[in-house]
């Protein structure tokens, strides 16, 4: 069951969601990131879900380990989407959009697939084992991408500091999950797991949050100033 | 196998994409200048502070009341400062000839600091004055 650490986690993740949901919507960057949006409106919804689902079920039930890991990978989906946006903006003077897209959706599909064989071929064939592989995978995939893309950023001098600072926050969040649930995947009995991950779901909406707020659309920085020191 | 690996790679991923992450938000907030009553407080007076600084001025911005979404920064830069730290005492005993690169980014840590804590002050004179003025 729920304890007060566990209200007290959830109510903070939910609120900063919703706070960089206001943010977005103050900033009138709606048009602009409609993906963000999105995967903020889901992860609210999905919280909200996840909350009631304890309520009933209890945390050790098999019907919230199915919807915990089903509803992770619909949020992974959702980031790959933001990140597809990202990819677009990034590219967007080369024209490049539409292969952007088609590539990231086979890859998407590649591993789904991969992870689906990685299962098939254990001896367990669980279900719920698909899931949690497939949570793993996808987020490794997101980090590589976002590696990709960072490189291409520095490679073309991106200079628009909101968008380096949303990738670099999402790079951030896509590289602690896929560390976590790799680590989680061999040891899976740790007690730490059940705060652990919870409490880091809050860097992603915090970090956007911040960045809407304080860094204007049209502020620069030399993205060399990130990297480099001698740069400066 | 493939956890491991996975685990590995993505560890240097988050060390790179959190030192790049901390780095843009101190070179945002470099580029504001610091008022002349937040250089009189603290008694700085040059535009480059020394890492030693940041201590003092996290403790100031401590109470200081909030303007609203800046905590977030103050926790990335104040990590940041932490794991600048831990490096300066590997380098200490690893590789001396990083130390002045290390101590110029806990410059930058301590600077990032006072803009924030300058900003703060600003945000409550202005509150001061809205209350006395009603």
């Amino acid at each position: 069951m729920l304890g007060p650490v566990d209200k007290f986690i959830w109510l903070v993740v939910t609120l900063v969601h919703l706070l960089c949901l206001v943010c977005v919507f103050k900033k009138r960057a709606l048009s602009q990131h409609f993906t963000i949006v999105l995967f903020l409106s889901a992860s609210i919804a999905i919280g909200i879900g996840r909350y009631f689902i304890v309520l009933a079920t209890g945390y050790t039930s098999s019907s919230y380990f199915y919807f915990y890991y089903y509803s992770d990978a619909v949020l992974t989906i959702c980031l790959f989407f933001v990140l597809m946006s990202f990819y677009s903006q990034v590219f967007s003077e080369m024209g490049v959009s539409n292969w952007v897209r088609i590539g990231a959706m086979l890859l998407l599909g590649g591993t789904a697939l991969i992870s689906y064989h990685m299962v098939a071929s254990s001896s367990e064939r669980l279900l719920t084992r698909f899931a949690f592989e497939m949570s793993q995978n996808l987020y490794f995939v997101g980090v590589v991408l976002t590696y990709v893309l960072w490189g291409a950023m520095m490679k073309m001098q991106e200079n628009r500091t909101r968008l380096i600072q949303l990738v670099l926050g999402l790079g951030v969040f896509l590289s602690a999950f896929a560390g976590s649930y790799a680590l989680r995947n061999m040891y899976p009995d740790l007690v730490i797991w059940r705060y652990f991950i919870a409490i880091l779901a809050i860097w992603l909406p915090a970090s956007w949050a911040y960045t809407f707020l304080k860094v204007p659309d049209e502020a620069r920085m030399a993205t060399a100033q990130v990297v480099s020191p001698a740069a400066r | 196998m493939i956890p491991a690996l996975i685990f590995v790679v993505s560890a240097l991923t988050l060390l790179q994409f959190f030192v790049s992450y901390s780095r843009s938000v101190i070179a945002e907030l470099k580029a504001h200048e610091l008022s002349g009553e937040l250089r009189e407080i603290c008694g700085v007076n040059a535009r480059a502070l020394a890492g030693d600084q940041f201590q003092h001025l996290s403790q100031l911005i401590d109470l200081c009341p909030e303007a609203g979404g800046g905590m977030h920064s103050v926790r990335a830069v104040l990590f940041y400062f932490h794991l600048l730290g831990f490096a300066r005492a590997l380098s200490n005993w690893a590789i001396p000839s990083a130390s002045l690169w290390i101590e110029k980014e806990r410059g930058g840590c301590a600077y990032a600091a006072a803009v924030v804590l300058d900003r703060r002050i600003a945000y409550n004179r202005m509150m001061v004055a809205q209350q006395a003025s009603h």
